[in-house]
């Protein structure tokens, strides 16, 4: 790997305690076996790709750390204590905020209600306890801007947001809740470029508050360029984590696809995937 | 983006004019609706629709509808139907009927008993639709004739027989909470205004309008909670959400389940409601009251901006559209038409409502 990208680098050493320590996890859906024991974890302050390709169970296995699937099997560690996410809330009370590749959202809602959906800023006390309209379009709005979107106003349908735009609604919205844990599941899949080097810079960002980042992508070159280290699911399974500087973008896309077919298509490609 | 001005606007985005900014709030087709029955009765009705007197006649049965339809448009922002709402009003009539001519309970006992009764009806019929992952649609289907059956047998079973059950009137004659439900608000008001001329009276100088309706009343205050709950509370932004996209509401924290059991038990709460009101009024309960008042209700609320399928829609929209299905059945008996034109009024006005609807969502969300 050059060292030609614009982000230095966690300095994440072997013996910081992980936040999320996920073992041996297994998934079943009826007689489908989605995960056959994925192990992963998180560290403070780094950027821990999980790559494989199309059905390896990326997805799956984030829904089971972020609490909307139940593991079948295995154990989940948050902060060395084990803990078991009933509904995605508690994962989200504990620190994990998730941008699912559907976005959870809603397009017949505002940008500013969806921005707040299940964790609405209340002003008022008591029966008189009331959701802080004017407060929370605020925010939004501030936020939007320093993502580089312009919205026409905080009232606007998300509807009627590109996909990228939604993308980056979603990812302010999770940043915002100050999470301990970020997971991005293929955040850049939709975007453009500058778009996609805005939240590979987010994610940077991120990563230097000291909040791990789990970033889920197919695409080698965006997870080289922000990752520290790099794991990789086929089938599901863990084929290996290595770590930033071990590892070629070539051996990454090899290991992804699952070895030899690769190899033949980049011939007859010319190297350019 | 600008670098000098202080709010960065995006050059692609055109001024919105006002009357697009209008065409998007959802209560504007039924408030446009409004506009277009009075223009109508006015043009075509005696003008004695449009006294005071004639207001009240005309509002009354929007109240009494208005009072289930608010419930229903609720429920359908939050993505499900309550088909059953009629036949509640029935069931939990014949139990507040029982509660004060069998029990011979008081009112301060059989009101809270009453609607404590039908929200444990609302939540059975939630729960069966949440746990199974059935349609609504189906689930309260099944309890509307439950509930009609039900109300038939235990009526009675109560009055050995008969399917009326008599008696109400004497029995919260006397009772000190009996005017928050029934009769008229306000007549030493109204009774002042007389006095000085300043509404119509009889001969012997009462008012022709004694006070306003309690209904009337109910269904303002329901009207302004339930605008203030969905605009201003995080669990209107809950319901929203919950008929928006259930999976995205879940996965982002929001309990969707018990909006939407809370949700059918609130509109279980507004058939008892308006059954204890109607029955007090009446002095009786009978096995036909609420008939086909779910249908009604449903299309006040579609009239009143609510989408089929949810996560969209306005209290004050369903308010007008009660209005509107008021003013609509008894201005009819005003002018010459035959009153039977009201149900052909009434599928009109649903069909242009949907259709009304259809367009705004597409508006709204931006749909190419």
């Amino acid at each position: 790997m050059t060292d030609d990208t614009k982000f230095h680098h966690g300095d994440t050493v072997g013996d910081v305690a992980p936040i999320v320590e996920m073992k041996n996890i297994e998934k079943h859906f009826g007689n489908i076996i989605a995960l056959a024991g994925v192990s992963f974890e998180v560290k403070p302050g780094e950027c821990h790709c999980l790559l494989g390709d199309n059905g390896a169970g990326k997805s799956t296995f984030i829904k089971t750390m972020s609490g909307v699937h139940k593991p079948t099997k295995g154990e989940i560690y948050f902060e060395g204590k084990p803990l078991h996410f009933d509904t995605p809330r508690d994962a989200m009370e504990a620190g994990i905020a998730t941008v699912f590749q559907d976005l959870a959202m809603i397009p017949l809602m505002s940008v500013t209600r969806n921005f707040f959906m299940g964790r609405e800023p209340t002003k008022g006390r008591g029966l008189f306890k009331r959701f802080d309209v004017d407060h929370a379009n605020e925010i939004c709005m501030e936020k939007m801007r320093k993502m580089g979107i312009n919205l026409r106003g905080p009232d606007q349908a998300v509807g009627t947001l590109s996909g990228g735009e939604r993308q980056t609604v979603a990812i302010a919205r999770a940043v915002h809740f100050g999470a301990k844990i970020l997971i991005l599941d293929e955040p850049t899949s939709a975007l453009g470029v500058r778009q996609t080097s805005n939240v590979l810079a987010t994610i940077d960002n991120v990563r230097n508050q000291g909040i791990g980042v789990v970033f889920i992508s197919h695409n080698v070159r965006h997870a080289l360029a922000v990752g520290d280290r790099f794991t990789v699911l086929n089938r599901g399974k863990t084929l290996g984590t290595a770590t930033r500087g071990e590892i070629t973008p070539e051996e990454l896309q090899d290991l992804m696809a699952g070895g030899q077919e690769m190899a033949q298509l980049e011939g007859s490609l010319g190297g350019t995937v | 983006m600008s670098e000098t001005a202080p709010v960065a606007t995006d050059e692609r985005v055109k001024k919105e004019p006002f009357l697009t900014k209008l065409m998007k709030r959802p209560e504007l087709g039924a408030m446009a609706g409004v506009v277009l029955v009075v223009i109508f009765f006015a043009i075509t009705a005696d003008s004695s629709m449009f006294t005071l007197a004639g207001i009240m006649n005309f509002m009354t049965p929007a109240a009494q509808l208005g009072i289930l339809a608010i419930g229903a448009a609720l429920l359908m922002i939050g993505g499900e139907f309550d088909l059953s709402i009629g036949s509640m009003v029935a069931f939990s009539g014949l139990f507040f009927g029982v509660c004060v001519v069998t029990w011979q309970l008081p009112l301060i006992l059989a009101i809270p008993m009453t609607f404590v009764f039908s929200a444990c009806v609302g939540a059975i019929n939630g729960n069966i639709v949440i746990r199974s992952g059935l349609p609504s649609f189906i689930v309260t289907l099944a309890f509307l004739f439950v509930l009609r059956g039900l109300s038939l047998v235990g009526l009675k079973m109560a009055t050995n027989g008969s399917t009326q059950l008599r008696g109400v009137r004497d029995a919260v004659e006397n009772d000190w909470l009996a005017p928050f439900f029934s009769g008229e608000a306000f007549g030493s008001l109204f009774a002042w205004l007389a006095a000085n001329g300043m509404i119509d009276t009889f001969k012997n100088g009462a008012p022709k309008v004694p006070g306003i309706p309690v209904e009337i009343l109910w269904f303002v205050a329901i009207t302004l909670v339930a605008t203030y709950v969905l605009l201003r509370t995080p669990v209107g932004n809950w319901i929203f959400a919950s008929g928006g996209d259930k999976v995205a509401a879940s996965n982002s924290g929001v309990p969707v389940s018990r909006v939407k059991v809370s949700l059918f038990m609130l509109t279980a709460c507004c058939a008892a409601l308006l059954a204890i009101i109607t029955v007090m009024d009446a002095g009786s309960t009978d096995a036909r009251r609420g008939f086909q008042k779910e249908f009604e209700a449903i299309i006040a609320a579609v009239i009143g901006g609510c989408l089929l399928t949810g996560g969209y829609g306005s209290a004050i929209g369903a308010f007008f559209g009660s209005i509107i299905f008021g003013m609509v059945v008894i201005g009819l008996t005003y002018t010459d038409f035959d009153q039977d034109w009201f149900q052909v009024f009434l599928g009109a006005m649903l069909l242009i409502a949907v259709l009304f609807n259809n367009a705004i969502r597409k508006r709204v969300t931006g749909e190419r």
